[in-house]
């Protein structure tokens, strides 16, 4: 009887369970790839295209040929300026997160916050936070003070409103699961609550640092800080009029953009939501 | 409502004998609950007195807004009565839902760990007793698997053997095979009737299915709804293992629905 029944139980599990086909790396990796080589491919014929037609004069918009011998021929003070662009981004980042988390737990978890700053962190988020530069600017004068000052304000809402939305947003029955469990205050918020925010939080971070890179370039174009960086390299190419250095640093921007999504967001959201199974397997 | 009804472990079915002082593990005293202000108020519960017997396995029964989910929820400490009182004693309660609630981010094993890791148990310990509880409901090869790649059935006896792992002695279900297929429902009958005569534990079981009352309860209660009163009790003395298709069962159910569909009837006039 005993062994019938787990015979009939291990049948139905067998039965339930989906299998998923397994796809070889490289295959996947081909899929993926593809489009965004013909996108590419694309636009480098468009641009020859409008170079062809003389659409602008030389010194205003250069040709792909031009700009990629201009990048490899300034490449040593590029990747200067890239590093310490990137290391402002990176810094003012870990800072907008402690900042976001903190902020966003707090309002998150405490009534009377919410109701005061709540809005206000929304507010902040839609105000464009080059607007704060020239008063950051006077408080802490041309220094990295100021640029790390604008890339918080510009990052932390997201990442607090990420974190609040994810807080709201636990189904109940999770709460209910937790407390049934015994997980009291601090245990209830590392194993439950912490967790079941994590995809809309990770959307508020990839959401911040989308607001933190653009402040941050905003700031150099705009600050005059000492130093090499890619905003002030595309200050300077723009005060002697050379488009195809301001187009190169733009090429490493747009790299940087899109190698900071690929590597680290999407596929941080990709693992997560596989994880939590918020995808359909089927297609993904 | 009289003093409560003994378990019937009728025929040759033999369940551990708890030896304790109090015979009761749960003791329901003329409990109320209302929801909302004076002015607009929904009186869910009036005046439920019910005992729970150590080692006993109690169904209710009831149509919708009878204040099952809601009794269950007092029970298990998750809201508070208006009136009346609970007693659970020093018996832990714990709560299954009709969703498994398992956390999508914690695999089988990780979700039957949790409430041990709450405990603050080591790591080994908490290992063995995982590997044990799966290994109960006839999971242990599907420890490693997320709640998503299970089915739901499955789910829900990782939801059991979580709440297993709280050692608790107070089992409360919450129509937790509500939302099953007939043939997996069939087979977790089975499971449950096996784990509860293996662990002694004091079940208080919800559903508004009548035979799958008859075929797990010593003892099925019947409320009413809006309020939820106490109808009727019922002891039920068929042998155990019970089959749900069995005649034994089917006639039981056949007095109890008639009676419940009484007290649904009251409410169409």
């Amino acid at each position: 009887m005993a062994v019938d029944e787990r015979a009939l139980t291990s049948g139905l599990d067998a039965l339930e369970v989906r299998v998923a086909p397994r796809v070889s790396r490289g295959r996947r990796i081909w899929k993926s790839a593809w489009p965004k080589l013909l996108a590419i491919a694309i636009v480098l014929a468009f641009w020859q295209f409008l170079i062809w037609i003389e659409w602008k004069p030389s010194f205003a918009f250069a040709s792909p040929e031009e700009t990629f011998s201009t990048l490899f021929n300034n490449w040593d003070l590029i990747m200067e300026s890239m590093w310490t662009t990137l290391r402002r981004g990176f810094q003012g980042y870990a800072i907008a997160i402690v900042i976001g988390v903190g902020i966003g737990a707090a309002v998150a978890r405490i009534p009377v916050l919410r109701a005061a700053i709540g809005s206000m962190i929304t507010g902040l988020q839609t105000m464009p936070s080059v607007a704060w530069y020239p008063l950051a600017i006077i408080i802490f004068k041309l220094s990295e003070g100021a640029i790390f000052f604008v890339v918080v304000i510009g990052a932390a809402p997201s990442i607090a409103n990420g974190l609040i939305n994810g807080v709201d947003n636990i189904s109940p029955v999770l709460l209910r699961a937790g407390k049934v469990l015994g997980a009291k205050r601090f245990d209830s918020f590392r194993y439950v609550i912490l967790p079941a925010a994590l995809p809309s939080f990770v959307g508020g971070l990839k959401q911040g640092w989308a607001f933190a890179w653009r402040s941050l370039l905003a700031g150099e174009i705009i600050g005059g800080i000492a130093g090499y960086s890619l905003g002030q390299q595309l200050k300077a190419n723009q005060e002697v009029i050379d488009a195809a250095g301001i187009q190169a640093v733009m090429i490493v921007l747009f790299t940087i953009g899109v190698l900071m999504d690929a590597l680290v967001f999407s596929n941080l959201e990709k693992k997560i939501r596989k994880r939590y199974g918020l995808v359909d397997a089927a297609a993904a | 409502m009289t003093a409560p009804v003994q378990s019937e472990f009728a025929g040759s079915s033999t369940t551990p004998v708890v030896e304790d002082s109090s015979r009761d593990a749960v003791l329901i005293d003329h409990v109320s609950k209302v929801f909302g202000t004076e002015g607009d108020s929904l009186h869910a519960l009036d005046d439920i007195t019910l005992h729970v017997a150590k080692g006993e396995f109690v169904c209710l029964l009831g149509a919708s807004g009878c204040g099952k989910s809601t009794l269950l929820n007092l029970v298990a400490g998750l809201d508070q009565a208006t009136a009346g009182t609970i007693d659970t004693g020093d018996n832990r309660t714990t709560l299954m839902f009709q969703e498994s609630a398992l956390f999508p981010w914690l695999t089988a094993r990780g979700n039957v760990e949790l409430p041990l890791k709450i405990r603050k148990i080591a790591r080994a310990e908490r290992h063995r007793k995982a590997d044990e509880l799966l290994d109960l409901v006839s999971l242990k090869a599907f420890g490693g698997k997320l709640p998503h790649e299970l089915s739901g059935g499955m789910r829900q006896r990782v939801a059991l053997a979580r709440s297993l792992a709280q050692e608790a002695d107070v089992l409360l279900m919450d129509e937790p095979f509500g939302a099953l297929d007939a043939m997996t429902r069939d087979v977790l009958h089975d499971e449950l009737e096996r784990l509860w005569r293996e662990t002694g534990l004091s079940v208080i079981f919800v559903t508004h299915n009548v035979r799958e009352a008859v075929r797990l309860g010593d003892r099925v209660i019947l409320l009413s709804s809006r309020p939820g009163r106490i109808v009727e009790e019922y002891p039920i003395a068929i042998d155990r293992p019970r089959r749900l298709d069995s005649s034994e069962v089917a006639e039981q159910a056949r007095t109890i629905t008639d009676r419940l569909k009484e007290e649904v009837r009251r409410h169409g006039r």
